[in-house]
């Protein structure tokens, strides 16, 4: 169900430059708020431009930002969450590191770093990441520290297995499990935050159209034109959604004594 | 100390027990304080004691798996403690394990082939295929079929998983395998089955076995010698058939007194102790067994009874073991 509405979701926002309907960019001062016809199916915004078509490529913008986050906080958050847990190296020094780190608001960093660079993709990722890496670090580091605890890693260690290859063998795919699942909604939350930003004006570049800024322009004419504002705002929920069912599934299909044999 | 496949010498394991915010030290667990024992080819060594008596640490600072705080371990004469993880990995080989819980000794995300063709992957043994023939020939001797090598350990019943933890063993051909309570997770038909397995294995192959339990009548039936172990301390060390026949160590015989006869109607004199195992953090003066021993005198409160040798080959440590053994 979830796989479903998120190939439907993925396949029409990455076919969006051969299908959307209309270029994104283009003004059409004759044609503002438009309510939707057969014309505009999600009907025109302020400036004219057709809503389905920003709806389309704005989705790149949310796609591109949430699997990115979800890939570099994933990978960050692992890595460290190894050094720590399992080569038990600066443990200490690490987590309170980790501790700082959550007590920054995200949205200071994001409006720090908009300033400092002036705006872009890169920077609403990182500022989305830096947050996020911390929660993964200590859900990594407690799955590591439980797995390296299980007998079969010591009758690894009995049977002459090679450190390289304990991790690789009895440790990753141990752990991997619950760290896919929670990159699953790292991205669905990155997602959302990005969306957040845009509306507040501090996130991805005006110019660049995405369903926080489409739904931050809308703002001001919400009072006649409740289009321009919904089918960005519906397109951020489903997706979110779809993911987050998509997770779900994924823990119950991840589960080697769940899993239907091959 | 020649002849020996597994010599054990003064072993000592002390954990340090630290608190506080400064972590200062707040004393030490003497988890296994001087035991020593020796193991011969083809021979079985029993450990018996209950839990905390510090029996598993004694296998498992066997296998190097723990660094002892103290003594030594010679494997066919070399010494095997105190070596790096690199120097030690080229004795593994010779030393596997078994582990009690057939649950959690066994990568759940790896195939049974898998499981059991490890340790000779590590140590390069064959092409991925002549190692995938000897896993079922490994599986033909535990008693598991080769058409079962592709499932995954949740598949398996408990008893299986234990065959597929022997059989992994012995992928290596080991000269002796530490067995840490084999059997005390399973049920008691299975266990039967096991420990029969073990003893086929063993007369078939030339095996040694450490053997560590806390059931004696297990014990009775697969062990040549046993050892009894109270709080970190080796208290007796005989033959079978004497220990079982003539328990010179009271608590020895109050362990055995507890071992249920298979007979109906049959009684024996049940001796029953007293209090709980003190604690190994702050153990008891003299003889650790005194507070709870029936026989104990102003004597064993000052001190420790060493291991000694009676004149019947009989190792016990008990200042009255001269009396128990005129007495019998």
């Amino acid at each position: 169900m979830g796989g479903v509405l998120l190939a439907i979701i993925v396949v029409l926002i990455v076919l969006a430059p051969w299908i959307a309907p209309f270029d994104p960019m283009e003004i059409d001062p004759i044609m503002r708020l438009r309510p939707p016809s057969t014309e505009n199916l999600f009907g025109t915004d302020a400036l004219g431009r057709d809503i389905l078509s920003r709806v389309l490529w704005g989705g790149r913008v949310s796609l591109f930002v949430g699997f990115t986050v979800a890939v570099a906080a994933t990978g960050i958050g692992l890595s460290i969450g190894l050094l720590a847990g399992y080569l038990r190296r600066g443990d200490e020094v690490i987590m309170r590191v980790m501790d700082g780190l959550m007590a920054v608001p995200g949205i200071l960093l994001a409006i720090v770093l908009m300033t400092l660079t002036r705006g872009s993709i890169t920077a609403v990722v990182i500022a989305i990441t830096v947050p996020e890496v911390p929660r993964v670090v200590r859900l990594a580091r407690s799955l590591v520290l439980s797995v390296r605890n299980q007998t079969y890693v010591e009758a690894a260690v009995a049977m002459g297995t090679s450190e390289p290859r304990i991790l690789v063998r009895h440790i990753l795919p141990n752990v991997a499990a619950p760290l896919i699942v929670q990159a699953t909604f790292v991205m669905a939350s990155a997602i959302m935050i990005e969306a957040y930003l845009g509306f507040l004006g501090i996130g991805t570049p005006p110019e660049i159209p995405s369903w926080g800024n489409m739904m931050a322009e809308a703002r001001s004419t919400i009072s006649i034109g409740l289009w321009a504002m919904l089918f960005p705002g519906i397109m951020l929920a489903l997706t979110v959604l779809a993911i987050n069912l998509c997770g779900d599934r994924l823990r119950d299909i991840l589960d080697p004594r769940l899993a239907r044999r091959i | 100390m020649t002849g020996n496949l597994l010599e054990v010498v003064d072993l000592k394991k002390h954990y340090p027990l630290t608190g506080g915010l400064l972590g200062k030290s707040e004393g030490v667990v003497q988890a296994v304080n001087g035991v020593s024992f020796s193991i011969g080819r083809g021979e079985t060594l029993a450990i018996v004691g209950e839990s905390g008596c510090g029996k598993s640490t004694v296998a498992r600072s066997v296998l190097g798996l723990i660094e002892p705080t103290g003594g030594e371990v010679f494997l066919e004469g070399t010494k095997i403690s105190g070596l790096s993880v690199r120097q030690m990995r080229a004795y593994r080989r010779h030393l596997q394990v078994v582990f009690q819980d057939p649950y959690s000794s066994l990568n759940p995300r790896m195939t049974a082939a898998e499981i059991v063709a490890e340790p000779m992957r590590n140590y390069r043994m064959g092409s991925a295929a002549k190692r995938r023939e000897l896993v079922a020939g490994l599986f033909a001797k535990v008693g598991l079929r080769p058409d079962q090598m592709d499932r995954f350990p949740h598949e398996f019943s408990g008893g299986q998983r234990q065959r597929l933890g022997i059989a992994r063993a012995l992928s290596l051909s080991p000269k002796i395998i530490v067995l840490d309570e084999p059997v005390s997770a399973l049920d008691v038909s299975v266990q039967a089955q096991i420990v029969n397995l073990l003893i086929d294995l063993r007369n078939e192959i030339g095996l040694s076995y450490l053997f560590i339990a806390h059931d004696l009548a297990v014990v009775e039936h697969i062990s040549d010698r046993v050892a009894v172990m109270y709080l970190g301390r080796m208290v007796e060390l005989a033959d079978k058939r004497s220990l079982f026949a003539r328990p010179l160590h009271p608590y020895t015989k109050a362990l055995l007194s507890a071992v249920p006869i298979p007979e109906p109607g049959a009684h024996r004199e049940r001796i029953k102790m007293t209090g709980d195992i003190p604690s190994p953090i702050r153990p008891p003066s003299g003889c650790r067994f005194h507070p709870r021993c029936p026989l104990a005198q102003d004597r064993c409160k000052a001190e420790q009874p060493e291991l000694r040798t009676l004149a019947t080959g009989h190792q016990v440590a008990c200042h009255f073991a001269e009396t128990a053994l005129g007495a019998v």
